[in-house]
């Protein structure tokens, strides 16, 4: 029994690496940290894992779909990540020190997903919440474009700290066929870059304490300064919000009447 | 002034000298089309859909739902329906929304097809004496089988025994070849889930929950569910995963291929919400693809995270509607590590589908099925998945074919709500099933009585495996493996050399 185990994943086929971690969860009960050291694009590490009180640190770069379907672990990248981290994720925590690519945070249901950096297309698509569940993400620099593609729930905040507050991002198509859920830019969005069902809504008071929170975690998660965080608070936000949550209503009519 | 009405289909006639006028009608049609006044009962017939439930809960027979004579001038071209839907558009601006499948008279193969049997030379085998095998393993099947010979000790003599090396992929074990296919709690009630899961358990067979996540009630018969993981993802997460005996992908379905699918917000209930894990009354949209595949190597690392996440266990199928490319596309899936494909033909019933879909897109599944099987085996692909078959299988004769052309199994979807009371009516997208299946509203689902259902269903099954047995035995068959891919014991019969050819069959007299 071992509260810690760390791996050498060097020249370890994902298959085997997935088991080997299974295994020394299954054999630990007490396992708190597992380190893998040399990751070099082993696919779906931490998949379908449900334990509480683990933290997976990965050195290097994982392989696509990182997390999915993961129940409660804490997943910390010091690299980047491949495509779709965080992939219809339950509960948990995924922090990456780097960029990330497509379909980031596909189909979240719950959990958090941090990007220090920057992700790709279709980031957050679909994500969902119902009830207690509501999934976050946050994404330290630029998002690829149909950010929030048919997004059911949960919240997404772009920080673009590449840029400044008062300029435009360069999404397109944000949040196309959005009918739950919030997604917070900073900086301007123009009414022509978002997608349809989407809308502008004002940012209020409520919205901004909403997301206090989770700048404050980002922040401390990334270890960013006092300075840079109040800086991220007194910032100005876009809003996207769904125009309603039945978008497809007025689509369709019976075929007989 | 345009005017703008578009005739009713259907006429509700009341034989006012048999109506008792006990009102029961008014309370079964849940359309509103049927009210009772104080000395007459009045009908609003651009309401109906002629889905039966007042004829047959009428205590005195009075009431015949006929086609509306009165639907304008007779013509070849532009029919009524024509017209109608040309009326409702330009009314509307909208599309038009259907249920069920495919209602446009294509030409069915399956009745086409002709069976052999066995006369004087070839004796035919009577079920009722001899073993009549019909169990089926879905799944991937090893290319060959190694074995290791290990010395052992018995009663001090050493003794070499043969150990099976190859490991063999999970398979699903079928009593019998028929399957319920996938139609979600949202689409259809929980007590028509429920009765589903009763009968498959019954005949030893599978039935899949569709995309709408698996309610606790069911959770009691997971070892005969095969869960679904669709592009809206609802209800995943790995307990639901890990509820099933096997997990299917779905990237399309016969009844509108290319497109995802939407379920109105008005189906989805409180109870709806929590298995889909959405919030109640908003709309739960499929978009048309699946955002982390763009392609076959996309598919293959689904198909894997999917085996990550249930540690290699279970059997990962993968459902294509059939398409005109279908063989390529499956033979894809099959180096993938999926374990079956599951084949959709443009006859399936969905619960709501755009009509210009459900009746103009996609290819019929007999000819799909000749496509991949001939295409796997080509490639040297066949053993590694199974094919099952679904879309528009009416009788046993039809899973009997479908075996014979190439398939492993089939599922049955319409067939199994025909056992439970549905009559075909096509309105299963407007929530409001008179029968209580294609419906949310708690008055409605309480009038499909649960063991009833069950008992019609495995009724229907057990009916068709005994068929099934009688049909081997006339072909002289003694194992439904034998069957398999077994296209000469068909022929085809009024269809041209083309089509023939596309079935892989002979010219019945051949
Ligand atoms: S919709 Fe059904 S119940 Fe209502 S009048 Fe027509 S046939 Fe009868
Ligand atoms: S399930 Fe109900 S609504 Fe759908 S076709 Fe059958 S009877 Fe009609």
């Amino acid at each position: 029994m071992s509260k810690e185990v760390t791996i050498d994943t060097s020249g370890i086929y994902y298959k085997e690496l997935n088991e080997q971690i299974n295994k020394i969860i299954k054999d630990n009960l007490d396992l708190e940290l597992i380190t893998l050291n040399n990751v070099l694009g082993q696919r779906f590490i931490g998949n379908g894992i449900s334990k509480n009180n683990l933290t997976i640190v990965i050195n290097g770069i994982p392989g696509g779909d990182l997390a999915m379907f993961m129940k409660g672990p804490r997943v910390e990248v010091y690299g980047n990540a491949d495509h779709a981290p965080g992939n219809t994720l339950d509960e948990g925590k995924i922090i990456i020190h780097g960029s990330s690519g497509d379909a980031t945070g596909h189909s979240m249901r719950g959990g958090s997903l941090y990007v220090q950096g920057s992700v790709g297309y279709r980031s957050g698509i679909h994500m969902k919440e119902y009830k207690g569940k509501t999934p976050v993400l946050i994404i330290g620099e630029t998002a690829g474009d149909f950010l929030g593609e048919y997004m059911a729930g949960g919240i997404i905040i772009n920080l673009n700290m590449q840029s400044e507050d008062t300029e435009f991002v360069k999404n397109s198509m944000l949040g196309t066929g959005i009918h739950g859920g919030v997604i917070y830019i900073r900086g301007k969005v123009n009414k022509s870059q978002l997608g349809v069902a989407a809308d502008i809504k004002e940012f209020t008071k409520e919205d901004l304490e909403k997301i206090t929170y989770y700048i404050e975690d980002y922040c401390n998660e990334f270890n960013y300064s006092d300075e840079i965080k109040n800086k991220l608070l007194n910032s100005n936000y876009t809003k996207i919000a769904p125009i309603s949550s039945r978008p497809f209503k007025k689509l369709y009519t019976p075929d007989i009447r | 002034m345009i005017p703008s009405t578009v005739p009713p289909k259907y006429k509700i006639t009341i034989d006012h000298d048999k109506c008792i006028l006990c009102g029961r009608c008014a309370k079964e049609c849940a359309w509103d089309a049927i009210r009772k006044s104080k000395d007459k009962i009045i009908t609003y017939d651009n309401r109906c859909g002629s889905c039966f439930r007042c004829a047959s809960m009428c205590p005195r027979d009075a009431i015949t739902i006929i086609e509306n004579p009165s639907q304008g001038r007779k013509h070849p071209v532009w029919t009524p329906e024509a017209r109608q839907d040309v009326l409702n558009q330009a009314n509307s601006g909208c599309i038009l929304l259907s249920g069920m499948g495919n209602a446009k008279d294509y030409p069915i193969y399956y009745d086409n097809i002709v069976l052999d049997a066995c006369q004087v030379t070839n004796p035919s085998i009577d079920p009722l004496r001899e073993p009549m095998e019909l169990r089926t393993y879905i799944g991937s099947k090893p290319e060959k089988l190694e074995f290791e010979y290990v010395e052992e000790e018995i009663d001090g003599k050493k003794v070499k025994k043969s150990k099976l090396k190859t490991k063999i992929a999970p398979n699903l074990k079928l009593d019998t070849p028929i399957m319920i296919g996938h139609m979600s709690y949202g689409a259809i009630s929980l007590n028509s889930h429920k009765a589903m899961a009763k009968a498959v358990k019954r005949c030893g067979t599978f039935m899949g929950t569709g995309e709408g996540g698996l309610h606790r009630d069911l959770y009691e018969y997971s070892d005969n569910i095969i869960t679904q993981v669709a592009s809206g993802r609802f209800g995943v997460n790995s307990e639901y995963l890990s509820k099933g005996a096997a997990i299917e992908i779905k990237i399309g379905q016969g009844a509108k291929p290319g497109i995802g699918g939407h379920l109105p917000g008005e189906k989805v209930s409180a109870e709806v919400s929590m298995t889909r894990m959405i919030p109640e009354g908003s709309d739960a949209i499929s978009p048309a693809p699946h955002h982390d595949i763009y392609s076959i190597e996309d598919l293959a690392q689904l198909v894997r995270s999917l085996k990550e996440a249930t540690r290699w266990k279970l059997p990962v199928f993968v459902k294509i509607s059939a398409v005109h490319n279908v063989a390529a596309i499956a033979n894809g899936i099959a180096t993938s590590d999926a374990d079956a494909v599951v084949i959709d033909g443009f006859k399936g019933g969905t619960g709501a589908a755009p009509k210009v879909f459900r009746d103009n897109v996609g290819i019929p599944i007999e000819v799909a099925i000749s496509a991949v099987d001939d295409r796997l085996r080509e490639q040297g692909n066949r053993n590694k998945v199974s094919i099952i078959a679904s879309g528009g299988i009416r009788n046993s004769a039809d899973v009997f074919k479908s075996i014979a052309l190439g398939a492993d199994a089939v599922y049955i979807g319409t067939a199994a709500m025909i056992a439970m009371g549905c009559t075909v009516c096509g309105r299963c997208y407007g929530g409001k099933c008179c029968w209580g299946i294609a419906t949310q509203r708690a008055d409605l689902v309480e009038r499909l009585e649960i063991e009833e259902a069950a008992d019609r269903v495995s009724n229907l099954i057990g009916a068709w495996t005994h068929e099934i047995k009688e049909l081997l035995g006339a072909a002289g068959i003694n194992s439904i493996e034998s069957l398999r891919g077994n296209r000469d014991r068909l022929r085809g019969i009024g269809l041209n050399e083309v089509e023939l050819k596309a079935l892989g069959l002979k010219q019945a007299g051949l």
